[in-house]
């Protein structure tokens, strides 16, 4: 029998998973794997303060992430640094005043760094899936317009289309997304759920909704099988929802390189 | 400078365009007219502005002088690179960015010579170099646009395919009453298939009827090192 805890987990980790792929897709295509990946370290600080200070740590990884999202995006207008620059310098700046904050208290840098199913209530799940609908409505709203941005800037802003206001949006839908996920896989690894499903769906997708579904799918099951391994064998979450990721990134690579040896694919 | 035709016909006015970017003139006091359903050819060394024009017509590059369409005008725009190719984007999807409506996508396939059933689903990653320039085509006449602009329409093709595809856009723009821009290199395409062409240098510019401005003398001068102080700005 699965007690509330474990369900409670899941539900977040199904919603989480879902947004992060969902959302992740655009960060495969806008060849911005490794900033999605690193932005999410900006919120360990957040959590340290709120560890501190007696507040809900999920609020102020929210909060950091984003500042830091809008500061970024900011600056990149400002200097016209690559947003990689940018990101690469912010997440090593916040994972050092993280560790700094957080000083002996090694188990909550534990939790913050890999996740902790335990600490997981009802108010979290609900606000988990609320979050991850309003997540996957607003990114569909401005995907059409960062698709259109990815095939030619000029063409996208010809069109009308504030491709400085998609990004920022997109930005923002990034750190909610980081933020809610963090509880599940913590702020080291929480970036995976946002990369590694749509890099897996990216392989075996010749068109955007195919693409768009198997991100998602992938990126739910990753977790909930994650949250799963960990129930069973008492292990923290965050790793083991990575593994389990990345074995459907493989069992993806390796159906596509057989169907193709067989003329099916 | 001339006009060509009637001032009321005239569906895009340009007078005096300056565009200077990180303190570079690129174009200098440019001015120029089309009539509605007309095909306009600009062509240039690269580097001579070609592409910063049409940038400048979308309103997309700060100017100084005027650019004037004539009413409300829908634009479609089609650049010199467009990276469909990096995208998990099908045919049908692709279209749809423009245009929803199914019966407008197989009707504009099916205009470019494409069979709509048998490519739509396609991802544009697999389409050869003609069939991507079709369907770069239906794109752009896709949401009925007034004017359109269309950044080396060929770029990718080869020779044979090249003269079908101008042979074509001529039919859908005349069909569709479309006033045609569009950057070309190739200078017999833009005698057979252009009404008017401006030919701009760093320091010249020539403006008129196709056959006439794309004569020997002006595609050396237009072609050669630029003579600014002989020649000044000359206008056909």
């Amino acid at each position: 029998m699965l007690d509330a805890t474990i369900i409670y987990s899941l539900i977040v980790g199904a919603a989480v998973g879902l947004a992060a792929g969902y959302l992740g897709s655009i960060m495969v295509l806008e060849k911005m794997a490794l900033v999605g990946d690193a932005l999410s370290h900006v919120a360990l600080p957040g959590l340290a303060l709120g560890v501190l200070y007696n507040f809900n740590p999920l609020v102020g990884g929210f909060l950091f992430l984003f500042i830091s999202a809008v500061l970024i995006w900011h600056l990149g207008r400002v200097t016209h640094l690559s947003f990689e620059a940018l990101v690469g310098a912010a997440f090593t700046l916040a994972l050092a005043i993280g560790i700094l904050l957080f000083g002996d208290n090694l188990d909550a840098l534990e939790t913050a760094l890999f996740g902790d199913i335990g600490q997981v209530g009802l108010i979290s799940a609900v606000a988990a899936v609320i979050v991850s609908i309003a997540v996957i409505v607003l990114t569909r709203l401005i995907y059409q317009g960062i698709v259109l941005g990815l095939i030619s800037e000029e063409l996208a802003v010809s069109r009308g289309i504030n491709v400085a206001r998609v990004n920022l949006l997109y930005l923002l839908l990034v750190s909610v997304t980081v933020a809610i996920g963090i509880q599940i896989t913590g702020t080291l690894l929480v970036g995976f759920l946002v990369v590694t499903p749509a890099a897996a769906a990216r392989t075996v997708s010749s068109n955007l909704s195919r693409y768009l579904t198997l991100s998602a799918v992938f990126g739910a099951i990753s977790a909930i099988s994650g949250i799963i391994l960990s129930s069973a064998l008492n292990i923290l979450p965050g790793p083991l929802v990575v593994i389990s990721g990345v074995v459907i990134f493989a069992a993806v690579l390796i159906t596509r390189w057989r169907m193709k040896r067989t003329g099916l694919g | 400078m001339v006009f060509m035709g009637a001032q009321d016909d005239l569906i895009l006015r340009v007078s005096n365009l300056t565009i200077e970017i990180s303190n570079q003139k690129i174009i200098d006091n440019l001015s120029f007219g089309i009539r509605r359903g007309d095909t306009l050819a600009i062509v240039g060394p690269n580097g001579a502005g070609k592409t910063t024009l049409f940038r400048a017509l979308l309103n997309l590059v700060p100017y100084s002088g005027k650019v004037e369409w004539n009413g409300k005008v829908k634009i479609g725009y089609v650049p010199q690179v467009l990276s469909v190719r990096d995208i998990p984007i099908s045919v049908k999807e692709f279209l749809a960015l423009k245009n929803e409506s199914e019966s407008d996508i197989d009707n504009v396939l099916a205009s470019v010579g494409l069979d709509s059933s048998a490519i739509k689903g396609k991802s544009m990653s697999v389409l050869s170099g003609g069939q991507l320039r079709r369907v770069l085509i239906a794109w752009s006449i896709v949401d009925k646009p007034d004017v359109l602009l269309f950044d080396e329409p060929t770029s990718g093709v080869d020779l044979d395919s090249e003269e079908a595809i101008y042979g074509m856009l001529r039919t859908l723009t005349a069909r569709n009453k479309i006033t045609l821009l569009l950057i070309s290199h190739d200078l017999h395409i833009v005698r057979e298939y252009s009404d008017y062409a401006l030919a701009l240098n760093k320091c010249m510019v020539f403006f008129g009827e196709s056959r006439e401005v794309m004569n020997p003398a002006t595609q050396k001068l237009i072609y050669g090192e630029p003579i600014c102080k002989e020649y000044g700005e000359a206008y056909a």
